[in-house]
């Protein structure tokens, strides 16, 4: 019955996506903005089934009912509780469950909250975001249908992927879809500002929030992803330029430059058409993302739900959206004039820089991910990876997070070289010291691009802070905090990318039960190997202390664990975090006479890398309450004067 | 100027449609084949792989007569399942060598007992070192080599029942 | 009892899944004495294509004929050949496929100059949104 309960919610939510669709056609071509009322209440209906259909395909995993196709092929009654859930998305068509649901969720938000937006471009924005979900609700009506019913139910079910039974699945995808998809309003925004010729300061004013909220959740979802891969995979990478990262970090990209052109549209109405187009290539790039995970057209770590049937499917819906988009605004930008041009030492010129090399490392990675499958065209293999991608990307970036630090530094419209030199000077004080010391101590002991990676991100760390010098902390606006908390968050994270490839220190052993291994002052004493059991799988564990100087011993447990259903074997690593990085211990193969094969690792400050990406969403967060709160505050004000 | 501009976006797109359409539509295909097809054998020297096959060296492919030599391991399930066809090429009287990977003399011995012994001398690579030397990714894989040492084709994956007829063709081809 | 059947399991289980029935190659998980060398070698692993992975160099790779090719580019460190050299000699058999780091073949001339091309026109477009003078 809750199968059939949650297709059924699912089909009426698709009659009401058409519903608002054929509303806001009526609305806008009829010119009647008061159909906008009538569509509130089917936008938030339909996003309310969309989630209740979600949470009954939740509560079918949870009771392990085999009799639903995709619980018997993707759950196992024996699985801990926690993978039942996460096991929802762990699979195609609950993970495109998820997405509509997200997609209905955001969009009964918009329909319920947004009160800034002109009531023709909401209802605009709202007609194309049932537009979007109609496509959407089909592919998963049509091709993928999660509840679908087997006629001989299996006992057991055939599991879970072991590398996903990991607490790291039962957060990083969902956040990372709530990001990818909640882009779609940014698009639909665009899509809505297009149709009405609304590009202006208002509207981008309107739309920076929802980008922001998307833009934090990709943030916390990259963040989770990366950790996740580095733990999981036993190699102590934590990013691997991987095709599937790569998809998840093309939307970050276009987000992240969207989020400061509509500042810029906001506070001085100019770069329209640039702000529009990064809107509808930043959920573009979560649809393309979305194709090359499910098609399977490149080959990665990370494959997931590969089907070329969907991909089909996926690119039919992608030519439909982006390629509608795109004409629309080859048809409509002409009509918006782009605004005024900007004087050269002027926070709007740092921004449009920060723009453009944010839209640059953008194509290198598209470019870079995809031109395998160019060359494949012409019947030549070739691999872009890492080498590639960091010898490129890595210089573009250390530039970008010095615009970054120089931006909150410089005045809008116009300000004085000399001035914007002053209010540099530390910052730049910083970087020829930091130069000069780390050369001194350090010089030819590690790459050039660690090198400036860790001089830069010691030099961005003071000028992300500056902007609060001599400023009275406690009237600093809410978002300006939020602002120099994810600059600095940047500073982090770069930190501890450089500081990682810079002093790690790598040692691979064959030892037996009593050897003793002492790498990076570490001591390691390997005591024996026992097997163990978990709830649905069993494994060899390696009982190994390990201890600093002379502070005291801890236990780590490294293991290899075997899987029955399906039979994988994964390595757990062991991971020991103290305040200066992480040590990092794999028990492999076993090796001849009773050896074991372990890889040691010493990190000196790795986790510095997602500890930035947390404080960026941390960051992205404080700016949100910030700019709503004073939206309030202002609401609240009015009403009171107007009482 | 930017009339053409504001166009560009959506030719960019297309442009990506049309390679992603012809990802989608090219058969999947994973392989590395192996870049010295067409060239001289390596030279090499290998040990002795099974009790009752003599060592394999690469000069002894310069006979005068084309030679299959088939990359296997007495560990590799796809092998076992190519065996017969290997039995069927010999029956049709085309030589065949063999290189057994990351192996051990018990374990060939054992393989060649229950699946049938097609080869005339087998080499054994312990390291993996000659399969790198070819080219080669994988086991099972095939190479045919013409009667003056040069590789003239290579067969990556185990050899289907309905794979014999061209292999036998090329073979005979090379005469 | 379930348990106890599992790890049963388990130890005649994994025979089965091994690639093959040597223990791996000496160099393929123990590295060089010297540190110099060592580091050259990773270097070296680490933009290798493994052959039999999904996407992964054969520094990232448990494959056994990843162990191999890491065993064979130690030793040939410690023998004193360049890294260059025995990425050629990989590329002259597997293509430039095995590289991770993009050769300098024709075909891949345009991903080298994306970067400056991309750079160069969003230049311009920057160019045409700053006033020139001030007035």
């Amino acid at each position: 019955m809750i199968a059939e309960a949650g297709l059924v919610a699912l089909w009426l939510a698709a009659a009401l996506a058409f519903l608002q669709l054929a509303l806001a056609w009526f609305g806008l071509v009829g010119g009647k903005d008061e159909l906008l009322e009538a569509m509130r209440p089917v936008a938030v209906t339909q996003g309310v089934l969309t989630g209740l259909s979600f949470l009954l395909l939740i509560t079918l995993f949870v009771q392990s009912d085999m009799s639903v196709a995709l619980v018997a092929t993707n759950s196992h009654s024996m699985k801990p509780w926690l993978y039942k859930v996460a096991g929802t998305w762990g699979n195609h068509e609950g993970s495109m469950l998820l997405w509509v649901t997200v997609m209905g969720v955001a969009g009964g938000a918009v329909a319920l909250f947004e009160r800034a937006l002109r009531r023709d471009t909401h209802m605009a924005t709202l007609g194309a975001q049932a537009a979007i979900s109609l496509g959407f609700y089909a592919f998963l009506l049509f091709a993928s249908n999660p509840f679908a019913r087997l006629e001989t139910p299996p006992p057991d079910g055939q599991g879970l992927n072991p590398l996903l039974q990991d607490p790291g699945l039962a957060f990083h995808p969902p956040t990372l879809y709530v990001g990818y998809v909640g882009l779609s309003v940014a698009f639909s925004f665009a899509v809505g500002a297009l149709l009405t010729r609304r590009v202006d300061a208002a509207f981008a004013k309107a739309m920076r929030p929802w980008v922001l909220a998307a833009w934090i959740m990709l943030t916390l979802g990259i963040t989770a992803g990366s950790y996740w891969a580095y733990y999981e995979l036993g190699w102590g990478g934590w990013w691997f330029w991987d095709p599937v990262e790569n998809a998840s970090l093309m939307p970050w990209l276009a987000a992240t430059a969207l989020l400061h052109s509509a500042t810029v549209l906001a506070t001085r109405d100019a770069l329209r058409a640039w702000t529009i187009m990064l809107a509808v290539v930043a959920f573009s790039m979560s649809m393309v993302g979305t194709f090359l995970v499910r098609s399977g057209i490149l080959t990665s770590v990370h494959a997931f739900a590969v089907d070329p049937q969907r991909g089909t499917f996926i690119l039919g819906l992608l030519a439909l959206y982006i390629g509608g988009a795109l004409a629309l605004f080859a048809l409509r930008i002409g009509t918006v004039r782009e605004g005024q041009q900007f004087e050269l030492v002027s926070r709007e010129t740092t921004l449009v820089i920060n723009n453009l090399l944010l839209t640059v490392i953008l194509g290198l990675v598209l470019i870079g991910t995809l031109y395998p499958l160019m060359t494949e065209a012409f019947g030549h293999k070739v691999s872009v990876g890492p080498p590639y991608f960091d010898r490129i990307v890595g210089p573009i970036t250390l530039v970008l997070v010095m615009f970054m630090a120089a931006g909150p530094l410089t005045r809008w419209r116009k300000d004085r070289a000399k001035a914007v030199g002053t209010r540099m000077l530390v910052p730049a004080i910083v970087l020829v010291v930091a130069f000069v010391a780390l050369g001194a101590l350090a010089w030819g002991r590690m790459g050039i691009l660690p090198f400036l990676g860790l001089t830069v991100a010691a030099a961005v760390a003071v000028g992300s802070v500056a902007p609060l010098w001599k400023r009275n902390l406690r009237r600093t606006p809410l978002f300006n905090w939020g602002m120099v908390i994810a600059h600095l968050g940047c500073a982090v994270s770069l930190a501890g990318m450089a500081s990682d490839s810079a002093f790690t220190v790598e040692k691979l052993v064959a030892a037996k039960p009593g050897d003793t291994i002492s790498t990076a002052g570490w001591t390691l004493h390997f005591d024996r190997i026992v097997p163990v059991a978990g709830d649905n799988w069993t494994a060899l564990q390696g009982d190994m202390t390990v201890s600093r100087g002379n502070g005291a011993a801890v236990a780590i447990h490294p293991q290899s664990r075997f899987f029955t259903n399906p039979p994988t074997t994964t390595t757990e690593a062991a991971l020991l975090t103290r305040w200066d990085g992480q040590l990092y211990v794999v028990l492999g193969q076993e090796a001849e006479q009773g050896r074991w094969q372990m890889r040691i690792w010493w990190k000196p400050f790795v986790t510095l890398i997602w500890l930035g990406g947390i404080m960026i969403a941390l960051g992205g967060a404080l700016a949100l309450l910030g700019r709503e709160r004073r939206g309030w505050v202002m609401k609240i004000r009015k009403r009171r004067a107007m009482a | 100027m930017t009339r053409t501009l504001i166009w560009l976006p959506l030719l960019l797109f297309l442009a990506f449609f049309g390679l992603f359409a012809s990802g989608l539509l090219k058969p999947d295909d994973h392989l590395i084949n192996s870049r010295l097809v067409g060239q001289p054998l390596p030279a090499f020297s290998l040990p002795a792989a099974a009790s009752d096959r003599p060592a394999l060296d690469s000069t002894e492919f310069a006979t005068g007569k084309p030679r299959l030599l088939n990359i296997f391991a007495s560990w590799c399930v796809p092998c076992a399942a190519e065996a017969p066809q290997l039995l069927a090429l010999k029956q049709a009287g085309v030589e065949i060598d063999a290189i057994a990977i990351r192996d051990a003399r018990p374990d060939v011995d054992r393989f060649l007992t229950r699946y049938g012994n097609p080869y005339t001398r087998i080499g054994l690579d312990a390291r993996s070192t000659v399969q790198m030397a070819l080219g080669s990714s994988g086991v099972p894989e095939t190479f045919v080599v013409d009667g003056r040492g040069k590789i003239l084709h290579q067969h990556i994956g185990d050899i289907r029942a309905d794979d014999v007829p061209d292999i036998l063709k090329i073979v005979k081809d090379a005469r | 009892m379930k348990r106890l059947l599992a790890l049963i399991l388990l130890v005649f289980a994994a025979p089965a899944l091994a690639q093959t029935a040597l223990p791996p190659a000496p160099y393929a998980d123990r590295q060089l004495d010297d540190p110099a060398l060592e580091a050259k070698a990773r270097d070296l692993m680490t933009t290798i294509r493994c052959l039999t992975c999904q996407s992964q160099s054969i520094a990232d790779s448990n494959a056994s004929l990843a162990g191999d090719m890491r065993s064979e580019i130690r030793q040939r460190i410690a023998q004193g050949e360049a890294p260059e050299h025995i990425r050629a000699w990989l590329i002259q058999r597997y293509g430039d496929w095995v590289s991770y780091v993009p050769t300098a073949a024709p075909i891949l001339w345009p991903l080298w100059a994306a970067p400056l091309v991309l750079l160069f026109l969003g230049g311009l477009l920057v160019r045409s949104r700053i006033r020139r003078r001030r007035r």
